[in-house]
């Protein structure tokens, strides 16, 4: 039976490992090449690194990041932020890569995701996208997508991006619903939810996780495929072996 | 020597770093000349069905996995490296494979009622034998590996099956017939119980 994944992501500014509260203040912690140690000999089912500051900064550190993790962890890896053309997402699976994940450039141009997909396959196309919770002039809520970061609102709705990116040839998507991210309150169940039933491929649910009771509820509320995490882990409240213990006490299928 | 295929669809590092994690030198190879000079060949591979069996069959690579299988060389192949192994692949139209083994790759038709199950099968799964093959020797029944694909092999021979999965339904997820095996899951990236399956073919004489 086809477990499911606990995910730490490790968000990577320059080369080194931060994590950020609400996006935007960021506190230095560590070497991603230890980081990946620790977390592959926990039993993690898969890493993702973001990249945060290349958005808007530049990149490059990435793929050599990658490349000296791969040198050291067999597990799979996947690369997000910052990738904007088929040469950067080319560049990063070169570096061992398992998948690459796009975000703001794919809202800007989607044919990348169509791009990428053509010449790695579905199976290493990840959409990431930074959903949030707005009301605009006339009071409703509409979940929309933003990016840089979460600086920018594009006005394009949620449910009407997955599908798209999944009929243009993305194979997973990491659904990182900001007004839930590092506050530990809890990933947003209901839209991982609804996104999760919208699609046919995995949904890997981010934003909110502050303990093993939340990532329970995502699998099983929010139909969430992975539950992604980032403070929990990083900070050590948690490990993952002992989220997975939990999970699999209450039923979840889980590699141990 | 053992080596490792190149035909440009994988990074091949993780595998060649596995394998000399474990203590055996892994050569990364690109032509048929090399292919023939290899005692224990690994056919990897990611992406699309076609685009690799074109780049095996007009680089001669085809040829010379043929030879080497005939001459009862150890080959094994992961992922798109398995599904290569057979007469035809239904990704993107129908195209030939190796012929290697008989049989048709064909994608996953979980993602329908009833299962209505995610495709691509992604993520950590556990395994089934029903052979003592020595791809899994020193591991237990259910030993977990990682697997991403939406295509799975459908052998016309049920007995080459070495080890199954669950998704919806059984599928193969690795195969065993003579010196030929091949696995749907990653080892290279499936931790411990991957090496040992890589440790297991590298030291495996037929």
């Amino acid at each position: 039976m086809l477990a499911k994944r606990i995910i730490p992501c490790l968000d990577v500014d320059r080369g080194r490992v931060v994590k950020g509260v609400k996006f935007f203040d960021h506190v230095d912690a560590g070497d991603p090449i230890e980081q990946a140690i620790f977390y592959d000999r926990g039993h993690a089912d898969e890493l993702v690194f973001y990249d945060i500051s290349a958005s808007h900064e530049g990149r490059g550190i990435m793929a050599e990041v990658v490349r000296r993790v791969a040198e050291v962890v067999f597990m799979p890896i996947t690369v997000g932020g910052g990738i904007r053309t088929l040469e950067d997402a080319t560049a990063l699976i070169q570096a061992g890569a398992e998948k690459v994940s796009v975000n703001s450039a794919a809202v800007k141009r989607p044919e990348l995701i169509r791009e990428i997909s053509a010449k790695f396959g579905r199976c290493a196309t990840v959409l990431g996208l930074d959903a949030n919770r707005v009301k605009d002039g006339d009071g409703i809520e509409r979940w929309r997508v933003f990016v840089n970061g979460g600086r920018v609102d594009t006005g394009v709705e949620v449910m009407a991006w997955v599908k798209e990116a999944q009929a243009l040839g993305a194979g997973e998507i990491v659904l990182n619903v900001m007004n839930a991210d590092g506050t530990q309150a809890g990933y947003d169940l209901e839209m991982t939810a609804a996104v999760s039933e919208a699609v046919t491929i995995p949904v890997v649910a981010s934003g909110g996780a502050g303990s093993p009771e939340h990532m329970l509820r995502v699998l099983q509320e929010g139909k969430a495929d992975a539950a992604l995490a980032a403070s929990i882990f990083h900070f050590r409240t948690y490990s993952v072996g002992q989220v997975k213990e939990y999970l699999a006490e209450r039923g979840v299928p889980i590699r141990r | 020597m053992l080596a490792i295929l190149d035909y440009g669809m994988a990074n091949l590092r993780s595998v060649q770093k596995a394998f000399e994690g474990l203590g055996h030198a892994a050569r990364i190879i690109t032509t048929p000349e090399e292919i023939q000079r290899t005692d224990h060949l690994v056919v990897p591979g990611v992406g699309a069905f076609r685009d690799a069996a074109d780049v095996l069959f007009k680089t001669g690579a085809a040829d010379a996995i043929r030879e080497h299988v005939h001459a009862g060389r150890p080959l094994l192949g992961i992922c798109l490296g398995l599904q290569l192994l057979f007469d035809v692949g239904h990704e993107d139209g129908t195209h030939a494979g190796l012929a290697i083994l008989p049989g048709e790759c064909v994608r996953f038709a979980v993602d329908a009622p009833p299962h209505q199950l995610k495709v691509p099968h992604m993520g950590w799964n556990s395994l089934a034998w029903t052979r003592d093959v020595p791809l899994f020797r020193g591991l237990q029944q259910g030993a977990y590996v990682y697997f991403v694909h939406s295509y799975h092999v459908v052998p016309k021979d049920l007995a080459i099956v070495a080890a199954t999965a669950h998704y919806g339904e059984p599928f193969v997820a690795a195969v065993w017939k003579d010196n030929v095996t091949a696995v749907q899951f990653h080892p290279e990236k499936s931790q411990e119980v991957g090496a040992t399956i890589l440790k297991n073919f590298a030291e495996w004489r037929p």
